[in-house]
């Protein structure tokens, strides 16, 4: 790999003559691009929170069970004798919340909120994560080909991010949601609507990092080291993936740790809209939609996966901003 | 200019002839793939032979897809006539399809929802545009103050909630419990003074929302042409302080956000789902939603192209007023 910064060995003349220097014995080090990122993200005391309470999610989605287990209840399990069976709502104030029950139980049937928010934790992860990994193979793939040769080539495939651009993806999305089967390629019914949503919030988002690895893409081919790779006959993959490619890392992962958030906003959409995963698979979009009619009478039910959104989202956003300000050349 | 303008018209005519396409290729295709018959959802499981195949000829599904594409595309310009012996149902230009579901040509069908949307779009848009640029300016220019702090916190909120939740809230508070806003829509034609007041959570909730977005980008596009040339020789030839930014720094600050502006109110004007099923508004999301989960095919395709005209739209307009904004800007 061939790395087009700024020569980052011992400064010519960063020693003057004189006693003044104040640590003479010391040996002046070449940092490395990557070095500096992680000692501005270091510093940055807000990323790093962020980046702790993206990993404590991780963590919980990965051992749900092991959580529900030790803090909460099977996830589908109905607790009828936490309902007060004329209302259909939670006896307990503040929607049940309990020492047995920490985020209290979901009207109608009394399952454990916790354990619903946990599982959902595990649904809405799994479609960002995935749906964002799509996004970056397609948009890197297509933004470096259509940033690197130009043409009819550029031509082609900014039309079509222009198209899917200007498609509108929620209604979109449901509509595919609703006329795919409950079975499909062996996948179960939640193995089907997880699958399908991935693939519309991974498809739609392509063209927004394909744009940025375009742009990028182009003023990196006019480098000498793309020039010195060619003269030396290195084919074309070989100049896009090896040359080009490691040279656009520091974007496409400010842009990776971004759109996750995004998806999982448009899960907990699609899932509030009714075209997410299918109950009783919990998701918090879906949460919300069931709180819709009875805010009024049992708040909890809405603030609780509404908070669950807003954290995990914050928590990328404030992650994704650090990681954006450490790798950019020009901050200090 | 002219000559730009033919080419982009062209251009917009295309782009949406290719969302129809697809639009039309994956609804008339997926039921093929997945085994269920659009004419059998028109009549019922119930219905006879005959009757299925009655309404599969009424509709023109017994024809190819290539021919079923050309007779919805004549229809947009021409009118289109449904026949099946005596039972004729004609369709004025420009049809986009018939709902044989509710019995209603799905254009005056859009037209009839589309006022919520415009309502709703340019309020909120007037709202976040002003207010979301504002603070963006002031928090750049004011950079590292406590209020620069205070506002890019709330603006982070901002993006990190989702907007269904912050209009349970704001209906649960606003609404429920201080009573301040009717939770209804009344036509601006009835009576001015309820649309308003209908509107107004609304309105604050989504343009809270893309405030919050407008905002930091505002902030950082500012921060970045403060750092350029041009601003370093405006203030040197004695430029007063107000003039650099005013005249020479906003103009350039202002493309980026012309381009998300033009995306964000193309989108809304199509269909605001989420918004208008927190709030129960009546305008296309919900035809589209509705039209969904009946598997209502004409009103979901007519609503598709409909939304993709505002985006594509949208996009042309701010195109031209790139032009106007920008002096770097030449049309070509």
């Amino acid at each position: 790999m061939t790395t087009p910064t700024e020569t980052s060995g011992p400064a010519s003349g960063a020693q003057p003559d004189g006693a003044s220097t104040p640590e003479p014995d010391k040996q002046i080090e070449g940092r490395s691009p990557g070095r500096i990122a992680w000692s501005r993200l270091k510093r940055d005391k807000v990323a790093l929170a962020g980046g702790a309470v993206v990993v404590l999610l991780i963590l919980a989605a990965v051992f749900a069970p092991v959580l529900t287990a030790l803090f909460g209840h099977p996830v589908d399990e109905p607790h009828p004798d936490q309902i007060n069976p004329d209302l259909g709502l939670p006896k307990g104030a503040f929607g049940g919340i309990s020492g047995d029950f920490l985020l209290g139980v979901d009207p109608t049937f009394g399952r454990d909120v916790f354990s619903r928010i946990v599982y959902g934790a595990q649904i809405s992860l799994l479609v960002a994560f995935l749906a964002a990994a799509l996004s970056v193979c397609i948009g890197v793939v297509m933004g470096i080909m259509a940033g690197y040769f130009g043409g009819w080539v550029d031509s082609v495939i900014s039309r079509v991010m222009d198209v899917l651009l200007a498609f509108p993806q929620l209604l979109f999305s449901i509509a595919l949601v609703s006329v795919m089967p409950n079975e499909l390629l062996g996948l179960g019914d939640t193995g089907v609507r997880v699958a399908v949503l991935v693939t519309v919030i991974g498809f739609f988002g392509w063209p927004y990092i394909g744009r940025i690895v375009r742009g990028q893409a182009m003023s990196l081919r006019e480098r000498e080291f793309v020039d010195a790779a060619r003269s030396l006959g290195a084919g074309r993959a070989h100049i896009l993936f090896r040359e080009l490619l490691p040279n656009l890392t520091a974007p496409i992962l400010v842009y990776a740790t971004l759109i996750i958030p995004t998806n999982i906003l448009n899960e907990a959409a699609l899932s509030f809209l009714g075209a997410g995963v299918r109950p009783p698979t919990p998701s918090w979009g879906q949460m919300l939609s069931d709180a819709v009619g009875i805010y009024q009478a049992d708040p909890t039910y809405m603030v609780v996966p509404g908070l669950a959104i807003f954290i995990t989202v914050l928590a990328f956003n404030l992650f994704g901003d650090g990681l954006r300000d450490a790798l950019d050349p020009k901050g200090n | 200019m002219l000559v730009y303008l033919v080419r982009r018209l062209v251009n917009v005519v295309f782009m949406l002839l290719v969302v129809a396409a697809v639009t039309f290729g994956i609804f008339f295709m997926v039921p093929k793939l997945t085994g269920t018959d659009p004419a059998m959802l028109y009549v019922g499981k119930i219905a006879d032979k005959a009757a299925v195949e009655g309404i599969r000829h009424k509709m023109g599904l017994d024809k190819s897809i290539i021919e079923q594409f050309w007779l919805f595309l004549r229809g947009v310009f021409a009118g289109r006539d449904y026949n099946a012996g005596v039972d004729m149902t004609h369709c004025a230009a420009p049809c986009l399809g018939y709902s044989f579901k509710t019995e209603q040509a799905v254009w005056p069908l859009l037209l009839n929802r589309v006022g919520v949307d415009i309502s709703l779009a340019v309020g909120a848009s007037v709202l976040w545009l002003v207010f979301g640029t504002a603070t963006g300016v002031i928090s750049a220019l004011r950079r590292g103050t406590t209020l620069d702090r205070v506002t890019m916190t709330v603006a982070l909120a901002g993006v990190s909630l989702p907007m269904y939740f912050t209009g349970l809230v704001a209906l649960a508070v606003f609404v429920n419990q201080l009573g301040w806003f009717p939770n209804s829509y009344t036509d601006f034609a009835d009576d001015p003074v309820s649309w308003f007041q209908g509107l107004v959570l609304p309105w604050v909730t989504l343009a809270f929302l893309f405030a919050a977005t407008y905002a930091r980008l505002s902030r950082a596009t500012l921060l970045d042409v403060l750092g350029e040339d041009y601003i370093r020789t405006a203030r040197a030839k004695g430029l007063k302080e107000p003039v650099v930014i005013g005249k020479h720094a906003m103009r350039s600050t202002l493309t980026p956000i012309l381009t998300i502006f033009g995306m964000d109110l193309g989108g809304l004007l199509g269909g605001a789902v989420l918004t208008e099923k927190t709030f129960n508004l009546r305008g296309l999301g919900y035809e589209a939603v509705t039209s969904i989960q009946s598997s209502d095919l004409p009103v979901i395709m007519g609503v598709t192209l409909f939304a993709a005209f505002f985006i594509v739209m949208a996009n042309l307009v701010v195109d031209l007023l790139y032009a106007v904004v920008d002096p770097r800007v030449r049309l070509t």
